[in-house]
């Protein structure tokens, strides 16, 4: 007989462990679901996760995916460190890019060099204004920050659409729901010759170490982890608790903001109705596959990138609906709750424990 | 304003807050027994695909209201298993079961994207419908408005006067005096689970059955979330969910009505208002702290498990 015991602590191996087969455990039910669907299961991984990285223009369109997933999964992780629930992500983005947008388009055709900094930081100063709201509401008011957040979501996307069909809107554009192209001087200088792969990668990859440090080596990230975990020893050790939430909730939404704005300054140049496809909720998942550390976020975004840019070329090359990348997060979540149940328990076998 | 555009909204505002009833009232069960699900949302997309595809195929719209109640529970057990087996955290396996529910929806719904179907027929209760405005506003609806208002009376009679509401307020509040005098805590929790998943699956149908009556992809718009906040705002009570339900279906249509009454305010604008209102309300409600506190299932969250009482 096999029987499950609780473990004396927390198994490292399987916090690393997790993840991993959690990945493995998808790409199994993944396969399962293509032969059901009467696709080959082999080519289907291929396009999936193979051929994203098959050559440069690939390669670099999967990073284009993977700012934005990392932008957002770095804030979240330290808010969920810091036990605040913020859902948020997707609206700060989209304010971020709704923002940015705004000064990059009051700059018109203005050749100056501070268009773009500019721009990128009226991005990000949206996103922070965003995060802010639900932050205060909870502070001052006892809001459910889950809930706040998920609406302030859906006001920003209206929000996005009422500029696109009114004051953002392009004059010369035949009624398109669009705004005009910006300026050259507001765009993101491109790092490649092929794909659209621009400096808001390396923007996003240099927010992960600076989170790194300030999680793993600050006097700030060692707060942000007591009062995740025990927040009234953090009361009692006395802790500003609302500085550490206001902290971690204005980085994210910083972080949000400037994904937004270094996708419309970036591969789409321009505002449109779809700037995000859902990257403030994939980041979610990245954030808790990449264990809640900004390195561990860096991998997972990559990986989920490869997944999202497998779910394109899928559906090109093998008529997979695309919807199907969403479905398998939510699955790969649901596999990595199920082996994180394996970091604070341990399967033993009845004999052992009599002994 | 005249008389007749009132009758009109308010029989608006209760059709469009039926879903939202629905929802709720399988979540505050749930709740009440201790477990958060956020996973509302995705019960309520997969339960308005799956009721849509059932009732398309089989020309027969109960048949599909059955066929989204079964997937609502079906999906709620995933998250019954691992929140209340496997100890997982409930919000990140609810958040868990809202992006897997939203893209399998997407994923099974692509056929039957475009297509309508006949729901079902409005049915006027004999002498009732022909009062005077009440008639129209409240006796003249779909079957499943009324299938609500029933539900929320029995739930309601069910959670507080009956030994079963006694048995779900003893588990939400302490599980463990619960399981000590013998209330096996995880069956009490599953069935609450699998009950919330079902009525979820309900309220999506009433969305693809009969609110619409077709299938788009993510139809249902942040209403699950919607129906998380109102449980809250109701304080956990099954009157004021219901109270609160047909609230926020006026706010939901607010907009029609003042682009009805000639206000030119952008459309766009306009959709953000039940949100807005969502949040204007949790800021008004929960500003006391300590009122909340009192209201709460007291072991909202937190997980039990029984191999550590042992």
């Amino acid at each position: 007989m096999i029987r499950v015991q609780a473990r004396t602590e927390q198994s490292r191996l399987m916090t690393f462990a997790s993840p991993l087969l959690a990945i493995v455990l998808t790409l199994i039910f993944g396969s399962i679901l293509f032969t059901a669907l009467g696709k080959d299961p082999l080519q289907a991984l291929h396009v999936l996760l193979i051929m994203p990285l098959s050559d440069a223009y690939n390669v670099s369109e999967m990073l284009v995916k993977m700012g934005p997933l990392l932008l957002c999964a770095v804030g979240l992780s330290l808010c969920y460190r810091a036990n605040l629930w913020n859902i948020g992500a997707e609206g700060q983005l989209l304010a971020g890019a709704l923002g940015g947008s705004a000064v990059a388009l009051a700059f018109g055709d203005s050749e100056s060099m501070w268009v773009l900094p500019v721009t990128l930081l009226g991005g990000i100063a949206s996103g922070m204004a965003w995060s802010a709201i639900p932050t205060y509401l909870k502070l001052k008011f006892n809001s459910n920050l889950i809930l706040t957040t998920i609406m302030l979501n859906y006001i920003a996307l209206y929000l996005l659409i009422w500029a696109v069909h009114g004051p953002l809107r392009d004059p010369m554009g035949f009624g398109f729901p669009e705004s005009a192209l910006f300026s050259d001087a507001a765009l993101l200088p491109v790092l490649s010759d092929s794909g659209r792969v621009h400096l808001g990668v390396v923007f996003a990859v240099l927010a992960a170490l600076v989170a790194w440090f300030i999680l793993s080596k600050s006097h700030l990230g060692f707060k942000i982890r007591v009062y995740g975990a025990d927040e009234p020893a953090a009361t009692y050790a006395g802790f500003n608790a609302n500085g550490i939430s206001w902290f971690v909730m204005l980085f994210a939404g910083a972080l949000a903001g400037l994904a937004g704005v270094a996708e419309v300054a970036g591969p789409i140049g321009q505002l449109t109705p779809n700037v995000s496809p859902g990257y403030g909720y994939s980041a979610i998942i990245v954030a808790y596959l990449g264990r809640l550390h900004p390195a561990g976020a860096i991998v997972s975004a990559v990986f989920l990138a490869i997944l999202y840019m497998g779910g394109d070329l899928a559906q090109i090359e093998m008529g997979i609906p695309i919807a199907v990348v969403g479905m398998f997060q939510g699955v790969l979540l649901f596999f990595l709750l199920a082996c994180d149940f394996f970091i604070r328990y341990r399967l033993v076998s009845s004999r052992e424990t009599v002994a | 304003m005249d008389i007749d555009l009132i009758t009109q909204v308010l029989f608006a505002a209760i059709k469009t807050g039926t879903p939202l009833l629905f929802v709720a009232l399988g979540e505050a069960i749930c709740e009440k027994t201790g477990v958060l699900n956020l996973g509302q949302e995705g019960m309520m997309l997969m339960g308005a695909v799956v009721g849509f595809m059932v009732a398309y195929g089989t020309g027969n719209a109960g048949l599909g209201l059955v066929g989204a109640m079964l997937i609502g529970c079906v999906m709620s057990l995933i998250f019954g298993v691992l929140v209340l087996h496997l100890g997982a955290n409930q919000v990140a396996t609810g958040l868990a079961l809202t992006i897997f529910g939203t893209g399998l929806s997407a994923f099974i719904g692509t056929s039957v994207v475009g297509k309508t179907l006949t729901g079902f027929e409005p049915i006027a209760i004999p002498l009732l419908s022909d009062l005077p405005v009440i008639g129209k506003v409240l006796f003249s609806h779909d079957p499943l408005v009324y299938l609500a208002i029933a539900l929320a009376l029995v739930i309601a009679y069910v959670a507080n006067k009956t030994r079963i509401g006694l048995t779900i307020k003893a588990v939400g509040e302490n599980p463990h005096a619960a399981n000590a005098i013998g209330i096996k805590v995880l069956h009490v929790r599953y069935l609450a689970v699998m009950f919330g998943g079902a009525m979820a699956g309900l309220g999506g149908a009433y969305m693809s059955l009969v609110y619409t009556p077709m299938w788009v992809e993510n139809m249902t718009a942040g209403r699950g979330w919607i129906a998380l906040a109102l449980v809250v705002f109701a304080s956990w009570r099954i009157g004021n969910i219901m109270l609160g339900a047909y609230l926020f279906g006026l706010a939901s249509i607010m907009h029609l009505v003042l682009q009805g009454m000639g206000w030119s305010i952008s459309p766009n604008l306009l959709a953000m208002l039940p949100y807005v209102a969502t949040i204007v309300v949790m800021v008004l409600i929960s500003a006391d702290k300590y009122k909340e506190k009192l209201l709460a299932p007291r072991s909202l969250g937190k997980p039990f498990d029984p191999r550590q009482m042992a």
